[in-house]
């Protein structure tokens, strides 16, 4: 791209100043109108590889293209930083400085090397399922936040901030794993009861936060984040008794759930990859399927963009909300069947771990779309996957995989920052990200 | 913005029908002083006595311990809360709504009711009232000021879910800095600076860039989790020396200190309580007294008004949001050098979001916030107690029992809360 054209565009989408942030137009985002726009009949004629160019620069798949690349950057500094032979070799970084960057790049070689082997391939295995296998548990890590992210995303779109998948999914894998150790049903039928127990557990405890602000206008925001505590509180309660303990233990945690309600496994005895992730991708179609060519979803939809609007076309609001929160809530559920159906086949506590609010971010990043849903849950999957080897090869901590993630998605939601840090051209129309 | 039209259309619908009898707090409160009369009132045996002790062997004054008819009390209390009940009936007939104090007071006589029936016919053990007030205000301390750092936001109109990231953050740099230093009271120095630092990104990102607010908030808590475990696991654990349990003792006021039950519990605490009681003080009266905050609130309920007679509606937010993380990341400080631990992963556990239901119970004022965080305090603390002595409820409920609250809140049952008109909207000229 010309010089000129980059540095302007970056300026005036990330102005100094906040109050002089939008010239003109409100509505438009503060793009002002530039000769050179594409599509501008007064642009330079025909220069057709020019204006493709821009189209580049200017796409959002740019955009989280190089949130990424900054977040893996900044997520390098801190690997170095917390280094101890880079500190060792900083103390004397005047008298030979290449010891520091030699020792630099070590530690940023051995953590980005050890994230590949762990969640792409690995190269230093054997046989070719063992090269692929880091793979295979990306997808696994996946199966759960291809779910929840889905849920969120059609709450997203229908203008619903849903905090609560944690409590969703904890609720909807109580349930699953219930029917899963306590029943003992034949084989097909019970892992189909078990998976509509995740989904029916998650519904419920989506569908409170929907009813209550259907009927009461309480925030959705809030009942849900109440309900994530409400529901953890629940289950603890649920793991003292009897009931859900193993037979002779006071343990917190439950019995094995039923082979017979297990997902079985996808590629054989080998692979953790289970049968959970084509059921995911089902959803993924099915929500898309939903969404765009359904009444119901374009209603969704429509709510989310206007609800006055969606009420005065004589649409149901009240209906939409609570339909919205209990769908999410389902799928919210079914991301609870991954663990407890398809992985640890157990249920704890910490069964939900960090699932629901990393969905809320794999939502984000895949702008509440099934395709982009998938996508990101894929990245995120990666590196949860990346943690185990992370710890062992490069003796990281697993944590560097969650500010990874956390980094990607407030570069994602602001494109203006991430724009101006690689000074990328900013597009006419500027899309609202995030909802 | 989708969900910003929505909020709008629900405060603009509460905002015009001012004049609708509304029952919906009587019935909720109702149900709850039923139950309570059900339960603890007529579920306690005849003829059996709780004990409070209220002295503690080091008292100035030694009080005597106060022995009451278990039944009768849980009833009594429970039928002062069905009088409650009938005067918020009354107050609703007249289409007249009840102060901050109503659900506070109801809280408490519910809380005694469920004291007295826990502790009935337990010859050995006794409730001890000071000990269970000393550290329901003890910890209550890191609600309080989240509590407080979620209104000064709010009120300004950025939504601040993020406490719980800035008391995360303060309570790192506070370990890490008083380690570094090896004092104690450095740490509050440093523990509203890395919530001030929170603070700003939320503000950044939400006035600049105009992301969603929720969204920030949440990926905020994310990132200062993830970032405090990482440092945590590598160079804390490297080098101890930068993550030690320092105390900070506790101040004995002279005089005040010596009153019976107040004294120990209000007077006899560390230098942390002490500056929370000032810092509520000193909110409560700026806020509603000063220019700045009428400046404020302005500009979080109509920026454009605001911005109209020359008020810089972002810059205030920003102020605002950065002040706001530092008083929450001072209340981060609790939970290392105040409490003498040394840093631990995820250690605020999920209080900075029992901040924020304590902000909206308190109904986005100081002094609301704070009697709501002492209500949860309260809760905590009396969840400690009855495990010590055995009650037959599972401590689980009582550990839900303020997010249940806040559910109530939320959903007009307990009073009515209603949060600054422009909250969430970000504001483009």
């Amino acid at each position: 791209m010309s010089g000129e054209e980059k540095g302007g565009a970056a300026e005036e989408r990330t102005p100094n100043e906040p109050e002089a942030a939008s010239p003109a137009d409100p509505e438009t985002a503060p793009e002002p109108p530039r000769a050179d726009a594409p599509g501008d009949p007064g642009a330079d004629s025909g220069s057709r590889s020019r204006t493709v160019l821009r189209e580049i620069l200017e796409s959002s798949t740019l955009v989280v293209i190089m949130a990424i690349v900054a977040s893996l950057a900044i997520g390098g500094l801190l690997i170095v930083f917390a280094d101890e032979d880079v500190r060792e070799a900083a103390t004397y970084f005047f008298s030979r400085p290449a010891d520091t960057f030699q020792a630099m790049g070590d530690a940023l070689g051995g953590a980005y090397s050890a994230m590949f082997s762990g969640a792409v391939l690995n190269f230093n295995a054997n046989d070719f399922s063992g090269v692929i296998k880091p793979f295979t548990q990306t997808l696994t890590q996946a199966t759960p936040l291809i779910f929840a992210g889905l849920g969120l995303g059609i709450g997203f779109r229908a203008g619903l901030f849903n905090i609560g998948a944690q409590g969703q999914l904890l609720i909807g894998a109580t349930l699953g794993a219930y029917v899963g150790f306590a029943w003992h049903l034949p084989w097909g039928i019970h892992l189909l009861v078990a998976i509509v127990g995740c989904a029916l557990g998650g519904a419920i405890w989506g569908f409170i936060p929907g009813f209550l602000k259907a009927r009461t206008g309480a925030h959705e925001v809030i009942v849900t984040i109440m309900l994530n505590y409400i529901a953890l509180n629940l289950v603890a309660w649920l793991l003292t008794l009897d009931a859900f303990q193993r037979e002779g233990s006071d343990n917190p945690i439950t019995p094995i759930v039923d082979e017979t309600a297990q997902y079985p496994l996808l590629l054989g005895s080998d692979f953790n990859l289970h049968w959970g992730f084509v059921l995911a991708l089902a959803c993924a179609a099915g929500v898309w399927w939903l969404m765009e060519r359904s009444t119901l979803g374009f209603e969704f939809r429509a709510v989310g963009a206007n609800p006055h609007a969606a009420r005065t076309a004589g649409m149901n609001v009240t209906k939409a909300y609570i339909l919205v929160m209990v769908i999410a809530g389902a799928l919210a559920g079914l991301a609870g069947s991954a663990p407890v159906l398809g992985t640890e086949k157990v249920l704890t506590t910490a069964t939900a771990g960090s699932l629901g609010f990393d969905a809320i971010t794999v939502a984000l990043l895949g702008r509440s779309r099934p395709l982009g849903t998938v996508m990101a849950a894929i990245l995120f999957g990666g590196l949860r996957a990346s943690g185990p080897t992370l710890q062992v090869q490069a003796g990281l901590p697993v944590d560097i995989v969650f500010v990874i993630q956390a980094l990607i998605v407030l570069f994602i939601a602001a494109p203006p920052l991430v724009r101006s840090i690689f000074r990328l051209p900013a597009p006419a129309h500027e899309k609202e990200v995030a909802a | 913005m989708s969900t910003t039209a929505v909020e709008t259309s629900s405060a603009a619908a509460g905002a015009e029908a001012p004049r609708t009898k509304s029952w919906k707090s009587t019935i909720g409160l109702g149900v709850v002083a039923l139950l309570s009369l059900l339960f603890f009132g007529f579920g306690t045996p005849t003829g059996v006595q709780t004990t409070f002790t209220i002295a503690r062997s080091s008292d100035f004054i030694e009080l005597p311990s106060v022995t009451v008819p278990s039944r009768a009390a849980a009833v009594g209390l429970s039928i002062v809360a069905l009088l409650l009940v009938a005067w918020v009936a009354y107050r609703a007939n007249q289409y007249r709504k009840v102060g901050i104090w109503l659900p506070i007071v109801f809280g408490m006589a519910i809380m005694g009711a469920l004291l007295t029936w826990a502790g009935a016919d337990r010859s050995t053990t006794t409730i001890q009232l000071t000990g269970l007030l000393t550290s329901a205000l003890f910890l209550a301390v890191p609600l309080v000021f989240g509590s407080l750092a979620g209104t000064l936001c709010e009120r300004s109109g950025i939504i601040n879910i993020a406490i719980e990231g800035q008391l995360l953050a303060g309570a790192f740099l506070a370990a890490l800095v008083a380690s570094a230093v090896g004092n104690a009271y450095v740490g509050l120095i440093a523990a509203p600076i890395a919530g001030a630092l929170v603070g700003w990104l939320l503000a950044v990102f939400s006035t600049r860039y105009w992301v969603n607010q929720i969204v920030v908030g949440v990926v905020l808590n994310l990132l200062v989790l993830g970032l405090t475990s990482f440092f945590f696991s590598t160079v804390m654990s490297d080098n101890p020396n930068l993550n030690q349990p320092l105390n900070m003792p506790d101040i004995a006021i002279p005089v005040l200190s010596s009153i019976p039950v107040i004294g120990p519990v209000l007077f006899d605490q560390n230098l942390l309580v002490y500056i929370m009681y000032a810092v509520v003080v000193i909110i409560q009266i700026m806020l509603f007294r000063s220019r700045w905050g009428l400046r404020m609130r302005s500009v979080g309920e109509h920026p454009k008004a605001a911005d109209t007679v020359g008020i810089k509606v972002n810059r205030t937010r920003v102020r605002n949001t950065v002040l706001g993380g530092a008083i929450a990341g001072l209340g981060g400080a609790f939970f290392t050098v105040a409490s003498g631990l040394a840093f631990g992963k995820d250690m605020s556990a999920g209080k900075g979001y029992i901040a924020l239901a304590a902000m909206i119970l308190g109904r986005w004022s100081p002094k609301g916030a704070l009697a709501a965080a002492l209500l949860f305090g309260f809760a905590d603390a009396l969840q400690q107690q009855l495990g010590v002595i055995g009650s037959p409820i599972p401590s689980q409920f009582l550990l839900m029992l303020p997010y249940l609250a806040t559910i109530f809140a939320v959903a007009g049952l307990v009073g009515h809360s209603r949060p600054p008109a422009a909250e969430g909207i970000p504001y483009k000229k």
